[in-house]
């Protein structure tokens, strides 16, 4: 394969996996909503959860978007510095989010700041977003595919805390946040929260930990058991589906943590809806791929 | 007026304020008839540049929404995909905006606070939420797009005016007696909350 035919043949495959992830959510998240969707009872919740398994009954038939608001995509890359393609990875990325666009077909979400045009493209400066990992000694490429969707883009928040606030100050920052802004960004929501040095760090770890599978726990004891803390507090809450009041609010916590400053606790939530439309696809020196999250997906 | 069609209860445009007295927040119901896309910047173009709405949406119905749209031959067009976005956003301006338009059926994602449930109220309106991320079932109501207006807005805000069949499900969020379900439901959640704040933190005192 020359250059020219690798480029063509992985920017189709991106814009394909990413048009099918806008219509079937991940086995992972099906499996979580059919087993919260059983453990409600009253008729509002009944009726909501039926609304939803409806609506990606007929997405998958009719071949549409599962929810309209497509987001602005986010990809999280792992690269090896041995992969082929790595030079040109960023500009087919963005080109597959053109294709994607169009065929799929996508909502066009990108307004550029300042100038508050909407570029019609679902490009724009920045955007779609690319965050890179570099992985020394290795040809492969792992990507995770993101739609960021305006509604559970809007509860992100991070903050440093003094370490006399503690974790107790971590606890509360999440919990406020899930009654302020949670309950409308689309419950059962999947919590984000990251517990770093610093603002900065917080942020990017606590959309991060969004792309882990759902049952996923962190590998620090004490972490997983705030996880586990946190997924019973906000689900004795009581949110329900789209907030409206039920036995449960989410579909799980994940908390990614780096060390931090003694003088500071950097924390951040990010949420993601009940539509979590999240992808993970890996692949070879030769471009072969393989889906993680779609059992259904195909070229 | 109202219809009741299959055990579902079917507002049916044009609505008068008499047709909203018996609906309550929790409720559920459908929508038939005129249905127009309306959200952030076409609000404030309505109350803050005081421009005149397009579209007449006077005892009719709004969805806070940015749709996919599909154009077809002869300036026509597909809804693809249209749910509701987060009416909170749109809160700032909705007072003046029911008082100004004359909407019966506010459609959208999520609660809003004060200024919409007065509007609610001295105008006779509703607030309703259509379950978020549901944007195929919603889209199938869709028998029509019949008019596009401020399409300078781009896709997700052009005034999408629309002819539905049983839109919804719709559950009543604000009533015509402005009670509001989503205020009474947080205070219970900040409540839990609270009581779940305290309980974690008993339980997560690693700095020692």
């Amino acid at each position: 394969m020359t250059k020219e035919v690798q480029v063509q043949k992985m920017t189709e495959t991106m814009a394909k996996f990413v048009g099918y992830t806008g219509k079937v959510l991940p086995d992972d998240v099906i499996a979580k909503l059919e087993e919260l969707r059983a453990k409600e009872d009253s008729p509002m919740a009944t009726v909501i959860y039926d609304t939803m398994f409806r609506n990606q009954k007929l997405a998958r038939e009719l071949d549409r978007p599962s929810c309209q608001d497509t987001g602005v995509l986010q990809f999280w890359v792992k690269c090896g510095t041995g992969f082929p393609l790595i030079n040109e990875l960023e500009g087919l990325l963005k080109e597959a989010v053109v294709k994607a666009t169009f065929e799929t077909p996508l909502r066009h979400n990108s307004v550029e700041t300042f100038d508050e045009y909407n570029t019609g493209k679902n490009v724009g400066k920045g955007t779609p977003t690319v965050w890179w990992d570099i992985v020394p000694n290795w040809d492969g490429c792992e990507i995770y595919t993101y739609m960021a969707g305006g509604g559970c883009t809007l509860p992100g928040n991070a903050t440093v805390l003094m370490p006399g606030e503690g974790y107790e100050g971590v606890t509360k920052f999440v919990l406020d946040r899930m009654t302020s802004y949670g309950l409308n960004a689309c419950p059962p929501l999947l919590v984000g929260v990251g517990v770093a040095n610093a603002v900065e760090t917080a942020a990017l770890l606590s959309k991060k930990a969004l792309m882990r599978p759902i049952g996923s726990h962190n590998d620090n004891e004490r972490a997983a058991k705030m996880e586990k803390l946190l997924e019973d507090g906000i689900n004795a809450i009581g949110l329900g589906p789209q907030g409206m009041g039920g036995n449960y609010s989410v579909m799980g916590v994940h908390i990614e943590n780096t060390a931090r400053h003694p003088s500071a606790i950097g924390v951040a939530v990010n949420v993601g809806c009940w539509s979590h439309r999240r992808g993970h696809i890996v692949f070879d020196k030769d471009l072969n791929w393989t889906v993680t999250t779609h059992s259904g997906f195909e070229m | 007026m109202i219809e009741i069609r299959d055990g579902k209860k079917v507002l049916i445009t044009p609505v008068s304020a008499e047709d909203l007295k018996d609906i309550h927040i929790g409720d559920i119901i459908y929508l038939d008839g005129s249905l127009t896309t309306c959200r952030d910047v076409a609000h404030r173009r309505v109350v803050e540049e005081g421009r005149e709405i397009p579209v007449d949406v006077r005892n009719n119905a709004i969805l806070h929404a940015g749709p996919i749209i599909r154009p077809l031959e002869n300036d026509k067009f597909e809804m693809v995909s249209v749910g509701p976005t987060t009416s909170m956003r749109m809160e700032k301006f909705e007072y003046e905006f029911v008082q100004t338009t004359g909407v019966r059926v506010i459609v959208g994602k999520g609660g809003m606070k004060e200024n919409t449930a007065n509007a609610c109220k001295d105008f006779g309106c509703i607030h309703c939420v259509i379950p978020a991320g549901n944007a195929v079932v919603a889209a199938v109501c869709v028998e029509e797009i019949e008019r596009a207006e401020w399409r300078d807005l781009g896709m997700p805000e052009t005034l999408w005016n629309c002819r539905v069949k049983e839109f919804g499900p719709l559950i009543v969020s604000i009533d015509a007696e402005g009670r509001n379900y989503f205020e009474e439901k947080k205070v219970e959640y900040n409540k839990r909350k609270d009581e779940q704040v305290d309980l974690i933190s008993k339980q997560v005192g690693f700095i020692k």
